[in-house]
């Protein structure tokens, strides 16, 4: 198998590693961690095409490499707003109700009970 | 085709391996640095896969400023989390990950089935690479065929940064953002920013100019520089500029508002709107890549800063 | 058809379209609060001619208006393209946008002599960077063109969620961010195989070469699967009706009206330009059947809302069900070459008169929400008499949703139904039967609640604005005029279309 192959199937596992991490992990912080994998293994994708389409004199296909340099950059903006917006939206949480145990949509829930276990504890 | 070799099954497996302990790992600090080592692997990876520019913009952008951003979240967060989330119910998590089994299933059998010879569009870049007079294609991709991506690209930084500022509550408008870090006098933080930002500068300007025939460019070059800034900023050297001051938002407009009217100008002159007179095409790239990076920096920078959430007057 | 169309006179004002509402997002943060809404209402005549100049081009031509970026032509350069399609949207979206700033007027407004506040800023420079990515998206011809074109307004679109600031609205906010960035991704993986295949993006270049092969069927899952989150399909819906009811009344309009219409208008390039050799029945079969779920599960879910923002949001959610109705009905089987234009019509004419009717429906609602300083369906009762015309407004909207002639809506259904039925598929005529139920359901227990007789006399927080219910009229109006147009006035839509040139019907 050649490497640009094996980096594809690399690729391919990123996507989904990333794709379970965005979907399943409750607290937004790991989403977007998971959500600059899956970024990661969407341009590894483009830059084993680029290899493949190695040809003229260069080591690779100039054309997806610079849709990779665009999308780190937009990638990189989409991670600052999302912080930025987790970061108020704790503050605001905070502000209102320190010690709430409430839960607003999106937000992790503040637990102290494991109220599956049964029974008190 | 370069057979893949010990070296790449190696570093394949470790790459995988590291971003599954990130998914994985309970505590989000450690998810965090191993994300951070995840950037500098993966830009390895695209020096194997003969990609200097990309590997020069992932391990500047995923392994450096994002790092610094994702832990400075991590570390505010902390002081208003109480306690861990729930996860999911297995049953849940074991759906979604037969779901993610698919697509990674459709995806390598994608990957496998791509067609050979692969379709290219090199040859018609190195023909036409002359044209500009440039010794990079990324750079000519960037700035001559696909030049509206590029200038796209660089509103979105600004409506991000734009974004960020709104997310400001009302009070705090017109003042500054926190500073990342309140360092003592003596910390070695402070002896580094002390050290490396003239040393940072001159790197990231020469990566810059060096762009236009070897790899680099301006947003490689332009988070070097936002880079040093931000190290000024974490050491209490330098406050976070003010979001009112008119100066700052002249700045960040700069850069995108010379590329529209170097475009439109095109549009009058060259009959094209972003294109370029034949024998001028290198010295008005190169000068859009030079106004373009002051932008660049002081927006990646900001954007990393955060919302102004201080008093204008402190 | 692999041809690259030639570049035709008049791409400028391809340009135009682009540069102007982003001329004005620098100008608004360079000069300030003070301006930023003077810039926005220049501007808005501007891109309302510039949308016209081109619908009027388009349909004197008979063809599609192509532009050239640089120069370059496809495949390395990156082509600029409007089709009847295209222009017909930019005019949508144009005047609901022209109407939605003289709304927002009253909300947004800086007060000269006070220091730059940050609502009325952010408020005018985000509603212009949602203008230009709009017009970007519409006038895209090349995939990834078209990726940078949706960041620009996930960007401009998400922040404008939570402009009030409070914690709900933020946490609606990030839900809708982070479904629009998963969306971003999807799409993005489709466009990398697609270029492994064919080693292009452009959309003309590639209506000619695609066909079944196994990459290019799992890049068009990916990427409609990336989109259908971004539109807010069931079962991707979840953020939409906390995000579109937490926003202020005129970011809601937009949002509901637009924003969600323009990644369906990238559906529709994928499956009716550049992939109907890869698409089959069983998939369009698909994409309807959720279409249906979404239909019948909004509908029932905004029947049981007490607040009014929140139904018209549940609202939304089951009319983006009926735009999907149209793929099984226009393409993928042989009947669909000869009877798709009405389907084809029915589905576009009903993105554009919801985009009308939803309008008016959030600045209606926006305006009793104000008035009455609440928005309970339940302490409604009063308000026909106090603000008729809005009340009458909000009927009008309702005729186009429900489905009932003379409106926009009606139009969009009736021809949905007759395809339906002429192509033997007549459970969708079923199914749109049963959405105009449903729909009626809701729209009139509104109505009856602002009839009725007060249980208290409402307390009036603020005097009614008899022009801000003036322009929600003009709005409402405007979905039941489509109705009243002949249905071929619409081949504007069919300007420049692909397969229908392949199947020699223009």
């Amino acid at each position: 198998m050649s490497a640009a192959t094996l980096y594809g199937l690399s690729a391919a596992a990123l996507v989904g590693i990333g794709l379970f991490g965005l979907i399943t992990h409750p607290d937004p912080l790991r989403k977007i961690l998971a959500f600059n994998l899956l970024g990661g293994g969407v341009f590894l994708l483009f830059g084993v095409i680029a290899r493949r389409g190695a040809a003229a004199g260069f080591g690779g296909d100039p054309v997806p490499q610079a849709i990779v340099i665009t999308g780190i950059i937009v990638g990189f903006s989409a991670t600052a707003l999302a912080v930025a917006l987790l970061q108020r939206l704790f503050e605001e949480n905070n502000r209102t109700a320190p010690q709430a145990e409430g839960s607003m949509q999106g937000a992790p829930t503040v637990s102290s009970h494991d109220g599956d276990r049964g029974g008190g504890d | 085709m370069i057979v893949a070799g010990a070296f790449d099954l190696a570093l394949a497996v470790t790459v995988l391996a590291v971003a599954t302990w990130c998914v994985s790992v309970r505590a989000t600090f450690a998810a965090v640095v191993a994300f951070v080592a995840f950037g500098l692997l993966v830009a390895v990876v695209w020096v194997r896969l003969a990609a200097v520019d990309v590997a020069l913009t992932e391990v500047a952008i995923q392994g450096g400023i994002v790092g610094v951003l994702l832990l400075g979240a991590t570390a505010s967060l902390r002081r208003y989390k109480a306690a861990v989330a729930e996860r999911s119910g297995a049953t849940q998590r074991l759906a979604v990950a037969v779901f993610c089994a698919v697509v990674f299933l459709a995806l390598a059998t994608a990957v496998l089935t791509l067609p050979d010879p692969a379709p290219t569009l090199a040859p018609p870049v190195a023909a036409s690479l002359l044209a500009f007079g440039l010794g990079n294609p990324v750079t000519g991709v960037l700035l001559g065929y696909r030049a509206i991506d590029t200038l796209l690209e660089t509103v979105v930084l600004l409506l991000a940064l734009i974004g960020v500022w709104s997310i400001s509550p009302d009070r705090s408008w017109g003042g500054r953002p926190l500073p990342m870090h309140s360092a003592g006098r003596a910390d070695a933080l402070v002896y580094f920013a002390r050290l490396l930002p003239p040393v940072g500068i001159v790197i990231g300007v020469y990566i810059v100019w060096v762009g236009a025939d070897a790899p680099g460019g301006k947003f490689q070059g332009g988070t070097i520089l936002a880079a040093m800034w931000m190290l000024v900023m974490m050491a209490g050297l330098r406050n976070p500029p003010s979001v009112a001051r008119s100066g700052l938002r002249l700045l960040l407009v700069a850069g995108p508002a010379f590329f529209f009217i170097v475009g439109l100008a095109g549009l009058a002159i060259s009959g094209g709107f972003l294109a370029y007179p034949a024998p001028y095409a290198k010295p008005i790239i190169l000068l859009i890549e030079l106004v373009l990076t002051p932008s660049v920096a002081v927006t990646l920078g900001l954007l990393v800063a955060g919302p102004p959430v201080r008093d204008a007057r402190q | 058809m692999a041809a690259i169309d030639a570049a035709t006179a008049g791409g400028y004002l391809l340009v135009l379209a682009l540069v102007l509402p982003y001329a004005g997002v620098f100008l608004s943060l360079i000069l300030g609060g003070r301006y930023a809404e003077r810039i926005a209402l220049v501007l808005m005549p501007a891109c309302l001619g510039v949308a016209i100049a081109i619908a009027a081009k388009v349909l004197q031509s008979g063809k599609a208006l192509v532009y050239f970026v640089g120069g370059w032509a496809p495949p390395l350069g990156v082509a600029l393209r409007v089709d009847g399609l295209s222009a017909a949207m930019m005019m949508t979206a144009a005047v609901v946008m022209g109407a939605t700033a003289l709304f927002a007027r009253a909300n947004f407004h800086q007060q000269r002599e006070l220091p730059e506040a940050r609502a009325p800023l952010m408020f005018w420079t985000l509603f212009q960077g949602i203008w230009g990515a709009l017009n970007a998206v519409f006038i895209g011809g090349d995939l990834f063109n078209l990726y940078v074109a949706l960041e620009l307004l996930t960007f401009s679109a998400v922040p404008m969620v939570c402009l009030d600031g409070r914690a709900e609205t933020l946490a609606a906010a990030l839900r809708y961010l982070l479904f629009a960035l998963m969306g971003s991704l999807l799409y993005l993986l489709g466009v990398a195989l697609i270029y492994g295949t064919y080693g292009t993006l452009d959309i003309v270049l590639l209506s000619g070469r695609v066909g079944a092969e196994p990459t290019a069927l799992v890049a068009a899952a990916l990427m409609t699967a990336g989109l259908l989150a971004k539109t807010a399909l069931f079962p991707l819906h979840l953020w939409l009706p906390p995000a579109h009811a937490g926003a202020p009344p005129a970011a809601s309009t937009v949002l509901s009206a637009l924003v969600i219409k323009a990644s369906f208008f990238i559906v529709l390039r994928l499956w009716f330009d550049i992939m109907p050799g890869a698409m089959n029945q069983a998939a369009a079969q698909v994409l309807a059947a959720l279409g249906s779920v979404a239909i019948l599960f909004g509908s029932v879910l905004a029947l049981r809302q007490a607040r009014l923002k929140l139904l018209i949001a549940y609202s939304t959610v089951a009319q983006i069900g009926y735009l999907f109705l149209m793929f099984p009905l226009a393409i993928g089987s042989a009947w669909a070459m000869t009877g798709s234009s009405g389907a084809f019509t029915g589905g576009v004419l009903q993105a554009i008169s919801h985009a009308c009717a939803k309008a008016a429906m959030f600045m209606g609602a926006g305006l009793m929400a104000e008035t009455l300083g609440h928005d309970r369906i339940a302490g409604l009762g009063g308000i026909a008499r106090m603000m008729p015309m809005t009340t009458i407004s909000f009927g009008l909207a309702g005729l186009s949703l429900m489905g009932l002639p003379p409106s926009g809506g009606f139009t969009a259904k009736w021809l949905l139904l007759m395809a339906a039925i002429q192509s033997g598929q007549w459970w969708w005529a079923l199914v749109v039967l049963a959405g105009g139920l449903l729909t009626g359901g809701y729209i009139f227990r509104v109505l009856a609640q602002t009839v009725a007789e007060a249980n208290e006399p409402a307390v009036q927080h603020l005097p009614v604005a008899r022009g801000r219910e003036g322009i929600v009229l003009a709005v409402a109006l405007c979905s039941v005029l489509l109705g009243l147009v002949p249905i071929s006035s619409f081949r504007l839509l069919h300007v420049g279309r692909f397969d229908m040139l392949a199947g020699g019907l223009l």
